[in-house]
């Protein structure tokens, strides 16, 4: 009996050893990991819709509740000022969940970049919604109070070539992010002014 | 066991190098030698849970009861590999990302807790350093052999650690042998260098 109990303890001493450091490495890496993870996946997609800022979206970013979610925002300084914010949000396409980054302009209220993050479309089909420019280039300017559809459900947007469902779902994304940004806008402006200079 | 310090650090560069004279930890040599980043990142990793789990283990070997041996050497090993995890994730994420599931793998790798039982479970902490640092060394010489043989041949290229920049080492005209990427290209090239290794070991 007092054998067993030996090894118990043992073992317990070991484990609760254990999850200690694990939990302080944890806690001190959170995080740098957490950047990484933004810098290399969204990174690219960001640095493209958000061209010629003077920031580093991936570091003036903040973090905002929308009811039970969580959501991030990242923050471009054009012409010495913070106008401009983005926001990724998920569209259901044909493969699964489309996420697309939407920068929109706050003076204007008006989308200026779509760039479309994690995707499991067809490839060649479908993927073109990521890769096609001229499909992302038709959301630039638009107000974020105009409904996003395909022509095919009376909007404006020409879908891709035998992808509506995938242009379907980038548009949902969008509408996502507008409602989001209507929703959230006073909170928004609030934190941005933060990162004036 | 009387050999000094410096013999159980060179033995496992040449004597005991895992992955050929002991052919242990050939699911990660296998796996991971397809460029050269990967495989030197994959031996660093392996050889820092090695070291620490040598050391640790052989600290600890006059406290850990004999029954229950193995489950502590486990918690000790998946703890460090855990927090190799954590560092990769946090300082080389395009790195982590390539290796993947292999580095939560170091868990199971036949080298550490081989080392741990055979090695520091027996020997003072000096012994334990020296045998882990060797080992360790040793099998990130052989996954880079390895990785720079099926790298260049497999794609035509070399990958520098850190930058990770594949910089082309024949003309365009060159056709890669594709074969030594794929998995059974690995097992044929461990082969070739086990017998070149045996050929030289003979004279």
């Amino acid at each position: 009996m007092r054998d067993m109990l030996k090894l118990l303890i043992t073992i317990a001493v070991f484990s609760s050893f254990s999850g200690g450091l694990l939990a302080a490495i944890q806690s001190g890496t959170k995080e740098r990991i957490e950047y990484q993870q933004l810098k290399f996946v969204k990174g690219p997609t960001l640095q493209r819709i958000m061209e010629g800022c003077s920031n580093d979206p991936l570091v003036d970013r903040f973090k905002l509740t929308d009811g039970k979610v969580e959501r991030s925002f990242f923050v471009g300084v054009f012409d010495g000022e913070p106008n401009t914010v983005a926001l990724e949000t998920f569209g259901k396409g044909y493969g699964g969940e489309i996420g697309v980054i939407v920068a929109i302009n706050m003076e204007k209220d008006e989308i200026v970049g779509i760039g479309v993050t994690t995707h499991s479309e067809t490839p060649g089909v479908g993927a073109r919604a990521k890769d096609d420019p001229s499909f992302a280039a038709q959301f630039m300017g638009m107000s974020v109070k105009e409904p996003f559809k395909v022509k095919a459900d009376g909007g404006k947007i020409d879908a891709v070539t035998g992808a509506t469902i995938s242009s379907r779902g980038v548009c949902g994304a969008l509408v996502d992010a507008a409602e989001v940004y209507m929703r959230l806008k006073t909170d928004i402006v609030g934190k941005v002014k933060a990162f004036k200079t | 066991m009387a050999k000094s310090i410096v013999e159980e650090f060179t033995k496992g560069l040449w004597n005991e190098v895992p992955p050929f004279r002991l052919v242990l930890g050939l699911c990660p040599t296998l796996a991971v030698t397809k460029t050269v980043e990967n495989g030197v990142g994959m031996g660093i990793a392996t050889t820092f849970v090695l070291v620490c789990s040598n050391v640790l283990i052989s600290l600890l070997r006059n406290v850990i009861p004999k029954q229950v041996r193995i489950a502590c050497y486990i918690v000790v090993i998946a703890t460090f590999v855990t927090v190799v995890e954590l560092l990769m994730q946090a300082f080389a994420y395009p790195l982590f990302l390539k290796l993947g599931i292999f580095i939560p793998l170091i868990v199971v790798n036949c080298i550490v807790l081989g080392r741990a039982e055979a090695f520091a479970s027996k020997n003072g902490a000096a012994a334990s350093l020296a045998d882990g640092l060797g080992i360790g060394i040793g099998f990130t010489l052989s996954l880079t052999a390895l990785s720079i043989f099926r790298e260049v041949l497999g794609s035509g290229t070399f990958t520098v650690p850190i930058t990770s920049t594949a910089y082309p080492v024949f003309g365009p005209a060159f056709q890669p042998f594709s074969f030594l990427v794929e998995a059974p290209g690995a097992f044929v090239c461990l082969g070739l260098m086990l017998c070149v290794m045996n050929m030289l070991g003979k004279k």
